[in-house]
């Protein structure tokens, strides 16, 4: 029973972390019908701005927030000078050049900073505390539970209720409309990828120290497993890309604990399979909408 | 009317790929009037709409907006210039609410307490919208979808609107209803419409001004009571 709950814990923490990225990668589905690929690469990058900053002041904090900053201009960057001039006729165009992207990020991290792990540090202790005999949450855990909550609610809000995020919801589903009423498409969709290469930066930072550490691979096996957690969200769906997150981190603490760590990069491809196969549009499919 | 032309058009040429659907256009719009755009299928009426707000870029000719010309103008500014234009199929937004797409219409507007003050007079020129506005789009009858993306172009206060088709796929009474507000639009607030119709009876009855295309070309200009009362015009363009 305490390994049950520590499990199910640990995977609603890294969960958490998986749900933040999913949700990054469904921003820019639903703004420029892109799968981005690059993010996880994008994200390590932003992280590795944010370790140089921290090694120089010496302050955990200010590189924390600098690797966010960082990651808000890397996806308007990319947004401008990369993908806007991809012909989106195919749909496997920017797919393409995305994985190009990760190529090329991941290549100039390797070659500025070498390819051997780094250490990534964390603000809180890790170390569970415990209630009633049971080990239960860390304090960082609760750190990330906190920092996710609070920007999946920001997000949630602004689009919503913000006259920017109408704006943004307008553009990424009639664009044309959306210009004749005022709107500078081109500026959402830049505003799109910022927002959610910043919410990855932010994910990588959260999970890194819970991992071997700081590597240009590092995200790799996240952005798989936040990959398949959009996928069963359903990709145009930001609540089901934060259930999506947290099942997939359920699912991989229960397989690492009970079954053995090393099925659970095989787990997570069965899950994306299963879904595939089962329901293609994923658990959130919103009904489709009468077009007339 | 006013005497001055809001919208002048001269020598418009414009099309998709190589071959033009306008083959220079000349056409003009005095302020407070309406100008119905009539002709066959094909005969280039939402093209011209499409040129006029940008969706295509005219190879040649000028587009004057109250003597301001328009060539490249992005089309997300248009509206501040004072151009709304409501295409065919009305491009409601059908995942967002009645509020929100009405609120889009006006969310470019500086004047904040004017957009507000727009926003409740369309929802008191359109009763059902105002019961409607927690609604998605998609959930709106062909009526209230009119309503809607009318209202939308409304609450921006433009000076010129282009409506394509708001007659398609709507009831008779409807029809009537919608061209009997955009008279009262003109007569009450001095609003200029340039409206392109299938419907030549009702465009014709509402309007100001006869404008009958054929093969990208205007080919009469008229008063619209000379249009509807000329027989032998009638049947030779029209059909009826």
């Amino acid at each position: 029973m305490d390994r049950f709950v520590f499990l199910t814990v640990d995977g609603l923490s890294r969960g958490a972390v998986y749900a933040a990225f999913a949700l990054a990668l469904v921003l820019i589905w639903r703004a420029a019908r892109v799968v981005n690929f690059a993010q996880g690469a994008m994200a390590v990058a932003a992280a590795y701005v944010a370790y140089t900053v921290s090694a120089a002041t010496g302050s955990y904090w200010l590189g924390f927030v600098v690797a966010i900053v960082a990651g808000l201009l890397l996806g308007a960057l990319v947004d401008r000078v990369v993908m806007r001039h991809v012909d989106h006729a195919s749909p496997l165009n920017p797919v393409i050049v995305a994985l190009g992207l990760v190529l090329l990020i991941q290549a100039v991290l390797g070659m500025v900073y070498g390819s051997e792990f780094r250490p990534a540090e964390a603000p809180f202790s890790r170390s569970a505390l415990t209630v009633g005999g049971v080990a239960v949450l860390s304090p960082y855990d609760l750190f990330v539970f906190a920092t996710i909550g609070v920007v999946v609610s920001a997000l949630a809000w602004m689009f919503a209720r913000t006259p920017v995020g109408l704006r943004m919801r307008a553009a990424a589903f009639a664009p044309e409309v959306s210009r004749l009423l005022g709107v500078n498409v081109g500026g959402m969709l830049t505003l799109g990828w910022a927002l959610a290469s910043g919410v990855g930066a932010l994910a990588a930072m959260l999970v890194l120290p819970t991992e071997l550490g700081l590597h240009p691979h590092a995200m790799d096996l996240v952005f798989v497993s936040a990959f398949t957690a959009a996928v069963v969200g359903g990709l145009d769906s930001p609540p089901g890309a934060v259930v999506g997150g947290l099942v997939v981190g359920l699912l991989l603490s229960y397989v690492s604990g009970y079954a053995g760590s090393d099925l659970t990069p095989l787990a997570v491809l069965v899950l994306l399979l299963a879904v595939l196969l089962v329901r293609p549009g994923g658990l959130f499919a919103p009904v489709a909408a009468r077009r007339v | 009317m006013s005497g001055t032309d809001l919208l002048v058009v001269r020598g418009l040429v414009a099309g998709y790929g190589a071959a033009p659907v306008l083959r220079a256009i000349d056409l003009t719009v005095p302020a407070g009037t309406i100008a119905a755009v009539v002709g066959a299928n094909g005969a280039g009426k939402t093209t011209l709409l499409r040129a006029l707000s940008g969706m295509i870029r005219p190879a040649a000719g000028q587009v004057l907006l109250a003597g301001e010309d328009l060539r490249g103008t992005p089309v997300e500014q248009l509206v501040r210039r004072g151009m709304a234009h409501v295409p065919d199929g009305r491009g409601v937004i059908s995942e967002l609410t009645v509020d929100e797409n009405l609120r889009l219409g006006g969310l470019w507007r500086r004047d904040r307490a004017d957009a507000g003050r727009a926003l409740d007079e369309v929802y008191q020129l359109f009763e059902p919208l105002a019961r409607r506005r927690r609604h998605l789009g998609h959930q709106l009858s062909g009526g209230e979808r009119q309503m809607l993306a009318l209202g939308r172009a409304l609450v921006g206060r433009p000076r010129l609107l282009l409506l394509d088709e708001p007659s398609l796929g709507l009831a008779p009474r409807v029809v009537a209803r919608t061209m009997a507000l955009l008279r009262q639009l003109r007569d009450r607030t001095g609003l200029t419409v340039l409206l392109v119709e299938q419907n030549v009876r009702s465009a014709l009855a509402v309007a100001d001004q006869g404008v009958v295309m054929s093969l990208g070309r205007v080919v009469i200009a008229a008063p619209a009571v000379q249009l509807r009362d000329d027989v032998d015009l009638r049947h030779a363009y029209l059909g009826f």
